[in-house]
């Protein structure tokens, strides 16, 4: 299944940005069974990955915790208008997505 | 130096159920303002932005030249403007009767084969459901204003009103059983009474929405299909003249609210 897209905002307020980052994913947590009784295995986000200018800023791991479609925010001390931030996500079987945006 | 203070994760699920009442009731509103606030709905409508503008059916056209009501391609303010009268077809839709007219005309596709899967799952949302959630987006801000002026809308109105208070099916309910009064709940939800506008504007105005506890996107046209299923009546068809007079009544009543879908409910 191709990853779904990505969606992430970040906006500055009095020195403070706020980052909220969208992601699409089934978030499997390995006990949910299909139609047939069958266990749908396993399918989470294991990490994810905010830089802002290149520079990390956050690194996270994750679990089958979270919720499908999980929705991430955080706030970011400093950043001005027009940093590059981008966020990133590995999944368990490897796959992955990102996406970038300026800071408005 | 830049230094990371708040880090959080929206969480769907797990949430308590036995409080008194009115605690619950708080619990209820501040569980809907998180699920606001962690709504993934940009996500569909990427997804149904997508999808507008892919070739599709036998003459592989695009959905963009589709006539939404303010001309052939103009999708903003568009859904705000919907249920109303089609020249074209000559009879008044909601918006999922309109993307099928589209779909059946632009791009040349039978209507069995437009309504094969018309609500999706929590695996792969329907085509309906997606386009709904990016057109219904693209009318953020904008009046609901559907269209109460021709003879065919007053005629759609009016059987919409009327099929709201008829009572009918293996449990004699009607629309009116559950939301004509004030005070009633179905579990811990309170339920809006709809023939009455400040109860219908918000309604109204939130509708197509992601529905939190099964990260599912839903359409009008499903909502009311749920809710003939649980007032156990045959089920209506898809974009049936009684489904949009429904949603024409509705609309209607609710009339003048800012569109700030697509909501997030519970």
């Amino acid at each position: 299944m191709a990853a779904g897209p990505m969606k992430m905002r970040a906006t500055l307020n009095g020195g403070v940005t706020d980052v909220r980052v969208l992601m699409t994913h089934p978030m499997e947590t390995g006990q949910r069974k299909d139609p047939d009784g069958k266990l749908v295995p396993l399918h989470f986000i294991q990490n994810v990955t905010v830089k802002l200018n290149g520079r990390t800023v956050v690194e996270s791991q994750i679990s089958q915790g979270i919720s499908r479609n999980p929705v991430f925010s955080f706030r970011l001390k400093g950043g001005a208008k027009g940093d590059r931030i981008e966020a990133s996500w590995i999944d368990n079987h490897g796959e992955t997505n990102q996406t970038e945006t300026a800071v408005a | 130096m830049k230094k990371l203070f708040g880090f959080c994760a929206v969480l769907g699920g797990a949430f308590c159920a036995s409080l008194p009442a009115q605690d619950a009731k708080k619990e209820i509103q501040r569980y809907q303002q998180m699920i606001a606030e962690g709504s993934p709905v940009e996500l569909f409508e990427l997804q149904g932005e997508e999808l507008w503008k892919k070739p599709q059916g036998p003459k592989g056209v695009s959905l963009e030249q589709c006539d939404l009501g303010l001309g052939a391609g103009v999708v903003k303010g568009a859904y705000a403007r919907l249920p109303r009268y089609f020249n074209d077809a000559d009879r008044v839709m909601d918006l999922e009767s309109r993307l099928l007219h589209c779909m059946m005309t632009l791009q040349g596709r039978t209507r069995e084969q437009a309504t094969l899967r018309v609500f999706g799952n929590d695996d792969r949302p329907s085509e309906m459901e997606l386009l709904s959630a990016y057109i219904a987006g693209q009318s953020r801000g904008a009046r609901m204003s559907p269209g109460t002026t021709h003879p065919k809308e007053k005629e759609s109105y009016e059987l919409g009103r009327r099929l709201f208070f008829h009572r009918a099916g293996a449990w004699d309910f009607s629309c009116a059983s559950c939301h004509g009064e004030e005070g009633k709940r179905i579990r811990m939800q309170e339920l809006p009474v709809l023939y009455k506008p400040e109860h219908a504007r918000p309604v109204m105005a939130t509708w197509p929405a992601y529905r939190a506890s099964n990260s599912q996107f839903k359409t009008m046209q499903w909502r009311l299909n749920d809710c003939y299923r649980q007032m156990r009546m045959p089920e209506p068809n898809f974009a049936s003249d009684s489904t949009v007079a429904l949603t024409l009544f509705l609309t209607a009543t609710g009339k003048g609210e800012p569109y700030h879908g697509p909501g997030a409910k519970r």
